[in-house]
């Protein structure tokens, strides 16, 4: 027998048994998380695990949309994701150009203070960060949550170290031909830079989706609230309604599901060449 | 600017201060649109985060609640973390954590990127699957993982009833003081693992073939080849990924406030965790500014330490 023109060996199914089952393990929380989103609260820990429900609840799914305002933190997320995501790329690509191709006073002091920031956590300067929006008469807005993931020192070193790799002739021969720098930004580097510029997307777009600390700390009102914290409310209200918990998770990863799966390809690549060379 | 000069030498002089002032005019025109376009991402980041990490340098010897005058406090602060027993606690627990999880999740993602790495059919379906847990939305993710584990009735737990574990000695997970930082740790390790075994997948594709073949010719076998060749070859990989993930362990929280809100008692509460009382439940922001300093301190002492250690090798 053959798999993948190998020959089937000892070693090979031994490989084979080992991969699926720890795809298995990985993947047994969100079908655990699925059928359990089909399934009356009283049913949801009957074991043996009944895997596919006989009578699945699918009213669960319509319930969860009037017990929490579910629609309305997808749409907040949805809207804060969207922006957060435009202006990284956005400010990021614009300012790595700058370190990458043209030459200005203070231009390596200024890249170390983005360098210096990188390995800092949030959580070191969450709390006086706080103070000041709260003087800006920012908390409770969404704009706070804006300000504070937009501008990231990871988008500027992520993007600068793409455009080092793009030959500096490409922008000498644009200036040749009377282009000027925003109009080589914008014709010749952004086109250039899709690579870096999907992994910046999927990397924004899913700590702005999954990000749970931040409108936790700013975000009070309901009507504000993120779908992570949305979740969160509606897990400590309904503790014991297990079916309807499951089938609020299983909406709430859907949209990252989508853009992962959808992306995913430049996302491995991203990943492996934003750690490399990191 | 030795070449201008030469050049400039050559001109007369009416022609050379026009070329002179026209160039000075040049370069300050080329400054101000670097800067044009450094402007829109530097003022946010200046603002929003430059600013606040001074700010919290300073406001650690400081007492604010937030409300009243702030008042200077010299080194209170500084001298409370140690009659804190509920730092020392969160300091250790973090320690254990990242001691424990790094090691681990380090492990498991070398194996995984080392299986992955074979011409294997449905390799990219493994990969995608293996990498999933890690964009996953962690509040749901968290509260199946609680379920999952749950003491009574949990899946987990139901399983090692039927292979015959006697009902007393159970694992509480979550619930159980001695359980749950290992609760804790495997849900780390489950979540973040595949991310860096992509990292290490890139690494073990930047390994030169020809180092392998050499090693065939001197008749080295697997486990020789992979002690000799693959870990070596890997160093730099694996110094990145030691670094990112003892800074991310360092930080840890949301999973623990999902999971088991830092107990039972302080059995899970870490640095961030306390951070996060201090400032948001006591207001007590001087304080939970320099808990944060502590944490800033750590991360930069092992960000050199690893530093250091590379350059060695």
């Amino acid at each position: 027998m053959r798999i993948a023109g190998q020959k089937l060996t000892g070693k090979l199914f031994a490989i084979y048994a080992t991969v699926i089952l720890i795809t298995i393990v990985m993947l047994l929380p969100f079908a655990w998380m699925l059928s359990a989103s089909l399934k009356l609260s009283s049913e949801v820990f009957v074991f043996p695990i009944e895997w596919i429900p006989s009578k699945p609840q699918w009213q669960n799914y319509v319930d969860i949309w009037t017990k929490i305002p579910l629609a309305l933190f997808i749409y907040n997320t949805s809207k804060l994701t969207i922006i957060v995501t435009l202006m990284q790329l956005f400010t990021s690509s614009f300012a790595a150009y700058a370190f990458a191709k043209l030459e200005f006073p203070y231009k390596n002091a200024l890249f170390l203070g983005y360098i210096a920031t990188i390995a800092m956590p949030w959580q070191v300067y969450m709390v006086p960060q706080f103070l000041l929006m709260r003087e800006f008469g920012l908390n409770n807005t969404h704009l706070a949550l804006i300000c504070l993931q937009a501008f990231t020192a990871f988008g500027v070193f992520l993007m600068r170290q793409f455009y080092m790799s793009i030959p500096t002739e490409l922008c000498e021969a644009a200036r040749i031909d009377g282009m000027n720098e925003y109009q080589i930004w914008a014709k010749i580097m952004l086109p250039l830079s899709k690579p870096a510029l999907s992994t910046l997307t999927i990397f924004t777009f899913v700590t702005t989706w999954n990000d749970f600390l931040g409108p936790m700390i700013y975000l009070t009102k309901t009507e504000l609230k993120t779908i992570q914290i949305g979740l969160r409310m509606f897990i400590s209200q309904y503790s014991a309604e297990y079916g309807l918990i499951m089938a609020a998770s299983v909406v709430a990863l859907i949209p990252v599901l989508i853009v992962f799966l959808s992306l995913q390809r430049f996302f491995v690549e991203g990943v492996a060449s934003s750690g490399i060379k990191g | 600017m030795a070449n201008s000069t030469v050049a400039a030498s050559d001109t007369p002089v009416p022609a050379r201060r026009r070329k002179v002032v026209s160039r000075r005019r040049r370069r300050v025109q080329d400054a101000l649109v670097a800067y044009s376009f450094i402007a829109p991402n530097f003022l946010g980041f200046a603002v929003f985060t430059l600013g606040p990490i001074l700010f919290a340098f300073v406001l650690a010897f400081m007492h604010w609640d937030g409300s009243n005058a702030i008042t200077f406090a010299g080194l209170d602060n500084f001298w409370r973390l140690f009659e804190d027993k509920a730092f020392k606690d969160a300091f250790w627990n973090t320690i254990v954590y990242t001691v424990v999880s790094v090691p681990v999740t380090l492990a498991c993602a070398l194996g995984l990127a080392i299986l992955l790495n074979q011409k294997i059919l449905g390799r990219d379906f493994f990969r995608t699957a293996m990498f999933f847990p890690y964009v996953a939305s962690l509040v749901a993710v968290a509260v199946v993982w609680n379920m999952i584990f749950n003491p009574e009735m949990g899946p987990v737990n139901m399983i090692l009833y039927t292979l015959g574990l006697d009902p007393q000695n159970m694992p509480g997970w979550a619930a159980d003081r001695h359980w749950a930082m290992v609760t804790v740790i495997l849900f780390g390790v489950w979540k973040s693992m595949g991310y860096f075994m992509v990292i290490y997948l890139a690494g073990l594709q930047g390994i030169n073939s020809e180092l392998y073949e050499a090693a065939d010719l001197d008749g080295a076998n697997a486990w020789q080849k992979f002690l000799y060749v693959t870990v070596p070859q890997l160093g730099p990989t694996t110094f990145f990924v030691t670094v990112m993930l003892t800074i991310q362990s360092f930080k840890v929280f949301d999973q623990i406030y999902m999971i088991t809100q830092g107990g039972p008692g302080t059995s899970t509460l870490v640095l961030v965790y306390h951070i996060y009382n201090e400032a948001f439940i006591s207001w007590d922001l001087g304080y939970s500014s320099m808990i944060a300093l502590v944490l800033f301190f750590l991360v930069l002492g092992v960000t050199v330490i690893q530093f250091r250690r590379q350059k060695e090798d």
